[in-house]
């Protein structure tokens, strides 16, 4: 009936965006299709910004025509990549597998199968019908404090969606943490996917100007969702493979007097937990000395805990909220959640996202602003019905969990025996690959070339550390949920294929006596497994995109 | 909590929620009509917004016990039953299946912002036809937002800086205080419009406003017009069109003409789209952009469907990527794009909306005309811009408060200030009557009758001078027992 087409995944998977130093891009003439990536290389100096084609755009704003919000980043040539020529089994077997897409399409058969199982939660047929008139006219903003104080009234239909809504996402949240934590309704406000609740939250804790500190490596999306529109900054936390890149209460110390020196103003602390891209849960004394950090400096900390169904593995979750249930000294109106159901649930195209403040001015303001991205009434009453369904959310978490689990399993095994590592992981979608060992330099320019090595020819699109703003060169976030078990596969036996025609190559060079051994020890080699001795075939092609930090 | 830990914009209250009409509908929360269980309570009249729903009077949860801000109830649900049967008939759309299979897999990870492909086409087909296919709309240049709230804020991010301005006709919608300036910091910059010419917008006022912000040293950026008018009613004339192009061309800014109620046109003269208006000029096309919704059109807001449809690539780019933020759900986009898709459908909707609209408006402006009160001749929208100047006892907007809270309190009807909407006259109404059955309208008229009868002679005597011919061949001409208590008896 009508034709699919996946651009650019919105919530997940975004890019990065204009480094500090990266000065501005001629924007040629846009079309909204296809033309995200044309741009020229960067412009000495500080060049006023032309639209192009018409005299007018220089009458745009600063936000419409500048780098923003980081499509322009190296991270977007490999979904193009994968868009020009994407892998289909039967259709186009060659074709580039899709592993920079944070999806989990490991469980929606049973999410299938409850829908067809419970078709009046669509307001479709019979009963669902007689409910599309308030189901369609509701449009109110979410979690209503006294909405079980309401008179009985004729309205009452469209108030139950609201309750069964708010109330449903709350206690899913509940059940994600293991009942360890409580969520009150009440605190619940619906946003348009977690790319609004991010942008909300930044909106309603910082001015133009001030700056969060975030960990490194973190998701590029950020760069626009929590920067684009408002005009904060996000400053690093600069953390290393040395300790699993853990937050370090001496690398928040270097971060934050770093803003203090050159003057800007810090609000608060962002964080992933569950990591993406790392894969990995925070410890709780991780999480104690965030909390105390911002306790103690009096700014925010935004937990962004969208992967939270996710872990699939020992050790067990704790979200912020259950340390802070345990933590009487702690001021609660620092600490705000972000939540979408895109991930654990896997339907992005839904975009239901959540912030959860334990600040009533928090959740106040962002309730204002959740008119500019409210979640569609009908998407919100088939939500509400699948996820009141108690029996439902138990067995699909556990299930989905157990996929997971296998997946990450079996992929991480399959890199082992050809001698590629990855960062122990617990949760999310995707892997945090150890590819130092191939990199000829430990530069990112190196880690940019092995990278279209492998879009262009191991025909893998997966996304370079660099546009994760991660301090190392040669980490790659490899996804492994967005695909069934057979492209998974064919994705292990390009690796392979590709890691032996490098051993080979490599082994032809050290006999022709060509190989620069010096250059070899050069790399900082501090971690990983010395089993791969891989050397590198680079190819030719010019790294074209700006280098991250 | 120390306000300085928040940003200005959460801690300040150019959100806007504060106006009066946001208290009217605090008031119409306590005390809901309802032909059963209360049924003295207040009639909401005072909606027609995309936003109503939204908290506008919510204080901190914590300390909310007792407040009770509601949802609101429908707008336009004049012809939902039109819509219910086609849903009946179609259960593959709304069940989520096509020829019968389930395509909820791909519609949960369907999360590209450029849009279903369909539901585009189908969009801008139905863009197209509710104006009379004399413009094709092209579904390239169209970016889909979660309703005309982020459409407009998205326009306002991609075309001023914070501190830059745009001119805006009053009396204006009460919301885009919040939609154009809460978050990107720009300024609205009123064109000040009269009774004296049926609140046209005239080039001598659109010169004045834009002299009016240079002296303020606000750089003017554009001009946003709502074409029908929200809320007068009203739709733009082309030689108001023209006047308005003319003037962004002359001043090299934009024009954003917000055509959300343009479905609603249900009399002469037409409605005439700025896309249409600029049919054949060289050179503006690029500086016009259009923001359409189907919350009124369709009266579906729950679904939170709005565009932007932009001849602008720029526009259009940065615009479809600022969507990120509020996209449509893919499982509404689906089965909307089944809905419009339905070519024979949308034309019946079409019409019988329009005919059932205009029955009720008549209805209103006969029910008003009994109390011996006119409105603004109107020829869409769900609202009259009703003219109470002869009930205010000064002519003042205190005069019109205090005349205000009599309707809301005593006379147990929501309407909405034009204080609210920034008009410059006091004394007028926003009054809307869609969102009720027949019955209900007949009784507010019947309160409203009740409450100008029992002023009669005690009424104080209003103290403003108002200069009758002022109201021209555009108010509808009082009926004779109006005069009387117009004189104050």
């Amino acid at each position: 009936m009508f034709e699919w087409s996946r651009d650019w995944p919105i919530n997940g998977h975004r890019s990065e965006s204009t480094l500090p130093n990266c000065s501005f891009y001629f924007f040629f003439f846009f079309s909204a299709r296809c033309s995200l990536f044309r741009y020229v290389p960067e412009m000495t100096g500080h060049m006023r910004i032309y639209g192009g084609e018409h005299p007018n755009q220089q009458i745009l704003s600063r936000i419409a025509t500048n780098d923003g919000h980081g499509e322009n980043s190296s991270y977007f040539d490999g979904w193009k990549a994968y868009e020009n020529d994407p892998f289909h089994l039967t259709g186009n077997p060659k074709g580039v597998i899709q592993m920079g897409l944070a999806e989990n399409q490991l469980s929606l058969d049973l999410i299938q199968d409850w829908l067809k199982k419970n078709p009046q939660a669509s307001i479709c047929t019979g009963e669902g019908v007689s409910e599309f008139e308030a189901i369609a006219n509701f449009q109110d903003y979410h979690g209503l404090p006294t909405f079980r104080k309401v008179l009985i009234s004729t309205r009452n239909a469209e108030l139950q969606l609201l309750v069964l809504t708010v109330q449903a996402i709350a206690q899913f949240m509940e059940k994600v943490r293991g009942g360890r934590a409580r969520f009150d309704p009440d605190r619940i406000v619906m946003s348009g996917g977690a790319t609004g609740a991010q942008e909300t939250i930044a909106f309603c804790l910082a001015d133009p100007g001030e700056a969060f500190l975030i960990p490194t490596p973190y998701y590029p999306g950020f760069d626009r969702d929590f920067r684009w529109r408002t005009g904060v900054q996000l400053l690093p936390i600069h953390c290393h493979s040395s300790n699993k890149f853990k937050i370090t209460q001496a690398a928040l110390e270097t971060a934050y007097r770093k803003a203090r020196n050159s003057h800007v103003r810090v609000k608060g602390i962002l964080v992933t937990n569950p990591s993406n891209p790392l894969g990995t849960t925070m410890d709780r004394e991780t999480l104690r000395t965030l909390v105390s950090f911002v306790n103690e400096k009096r700014m925010h900390l935004v937990c962004d805990e969208i992967f939270s169904g996710t872990v699939f593995d020992k050790p067990r979750y704790v979200s912020v909220s259950e340390v802070i249930e345990d933590d009487p000294y702690c001021d609660r109106d620092l600490i705000h959640i972000a939540y979408s159901l895109s991930k654990d649930l896997g339907v992005p195209g839904f975009r239901v996202g959540v912030i959860y403040s334990y600040n009533d001015a928090v959740v106040s303001c962002a309730r204002k602003m959740s008119s500019f991205g409210l979640v569609s009434t009908q998407t919100q009453h088939l939500l509400a019905s699948m996820l009141g369904d108690e029996e439902f959310t138990t067995s699909f978490l556990a299930t989905s969990r157990t996929r997971l689990c296998r997946r990450r399993r079996v992929f991480t095994e399959g890199l082992k025996r050809v001698g590629i590592h990855c960062l122990d992981g617990n949760a999310g979608l995707f892997c945090w690959m150890d590819l130092r060992p191939l990199l000829k330099e430990a530069t990112v320019e190196a880690e940019l070339r092995l990278w279209r090595v492998i879009i262009n020819d191991v025909k893998l699109n997966i996304s370079p550390g660099s546009s994760f703003h991660c301090s190392e060169p040669g980490w790659f976030r490899v996804c492994f949920a967005n695909m069934d078990d057979t492209a998974m596969q064919i994705a292990l036996s390009r690796i392979k294929k590709f890691v032996y025609r490098e051993n080979d190559a490599a082994v032809q060079a050290k006999n022709k006596r060509r190989w620069d051994d010096a250059l070899r020890l050069s790399l900082p080699r501090r971690f990983e497994d010395p089993t791969i001795m891989t050397p590198h075939l680079m190819s030719p092609h010019s790294p074209l995109v700006q280098a991250a930090t | 909590m120390p306000q300085k830990l928040l940003s200005r914009k959460a801690a300040c209250n150019t959100h806007g929620q504060d106006s009066s009409y946001f208290l009217g509908w605090q008031e119409y929360e306590k005390n809901p009509y309802d032909p059963q269980t209360n049924p003295t309570g207040i009639i909401q009249m005072g909606l027609a917004e995309n936003q109503v729903g939204t908290p506008w009077t919510t204080p901190p949860p914590a300390s909310s016990s007792s407040s009770l801000p509601l949802y609101p109830p429908a707008n336009a649900i004049l012809s939902f039953d039109l819509i219910e049967p086609w849903l009946e008939r179609h259960p593959d759309a709304v069940g989520l299946r096509r020829d019968g299979a389930l395509v909820f897999r791909e519609l949960a990870l369907f999360q590209d912002y450029h849009g279903l492909p369909a539901f585009k086409k189908a969009l801008t087909d139905f863009m197209g036809e509710l104006r009379g296919n004399k413009v094709k709309f092209e579904p390239h240049k169209l970016v889909l937002t979660a309703g005309s709230t982020s459409a407009n804020e998205t326009l306002m991010f991609c075309l001023a800086e914070p501190g830059e301005a745009f001119l805006l006709p009053t009396p204006y919608y009460p919301g885009f205080d919040r939609d154009l300036k809460w978050r990107t910091g720009a300024e609205i910059v009123p064109i000040h419009c009269s009774s004296s010419n049926g609140f046209r917008v005239t080039k001598a006022a659109l010169e004045k406003a834009y002299q009016g912000a240079r002296k303020r040293h606000l750089r003017v950026k554009g001009v946003l017009v709502t074409n029908p008018s929200n809320p007068l009613g009203t739709t733009m004339t082309r030689d108001e069109l023209d006047t308005l192009v003319d003037f962004v061309v002359a001043k090299d800014i934009h024009l954003i003409s917000d055509e959300i109620y343009s479905g609603t046109s249900f009399d002469a003269p037409g409605f005439v789209s700025v896309m249409e208006a600029i049919e054949g000029r060289q050179h503006v096309s690029h500086r016009i952009h259009v923001v359409y919704s189907l919350s009124k059109d369709l009266g579906l807001p729950g679904f939170r469907v709005g565009a932007i449809y932009s001849n602008n690539e720029a526009v259009v780019a940065a615009a479809t990527k600022m969507s990120s933020f509020g996209l449509v759900s893919s499982q509404t986009q689906y089965l909307l794009s089944v809905l419009l898709s339905d070519k024979e459908f949308t034309r019946n909707y079409t019409a019988e909306n329009q005919k059932r609209i205009k029955e009720r408006h008549d209805r209103l402006v006969q029910g008003l005309r009994r109390s011996g009160i006119s409105c603004l001749q109107s020829n869409a929208g769900l609202f009259c811009w009703v003219d109470m100047r002869h009930l205010l006892n000064s002519n003042t907007f205190e005069g019109e408060m205090e005349l205000w809270k009599k309707i809301v309190y005593q006379v147990g009807l929501n309407i909405s200030p034009g204080s609210s909407c920034h008009s410059d006259e006091p004394g007028w109404f926003r009054v809307c009557f869609a969102n009720m059955s027949a019955a209900t309208l007949d009784l507010s008229m019947q309160r409203l009758q009740d409450f100008v009868a029992s002023r009669g002679g005690c009424a104080s005597r209003p103290r403003r001078q108002r200069k009758k011919p002022s109201l021209g061949k555009w108010i509808l001409t009082l009926s004779s027992s109006d005069r009387i208590s117009d004189r104050g008896c």
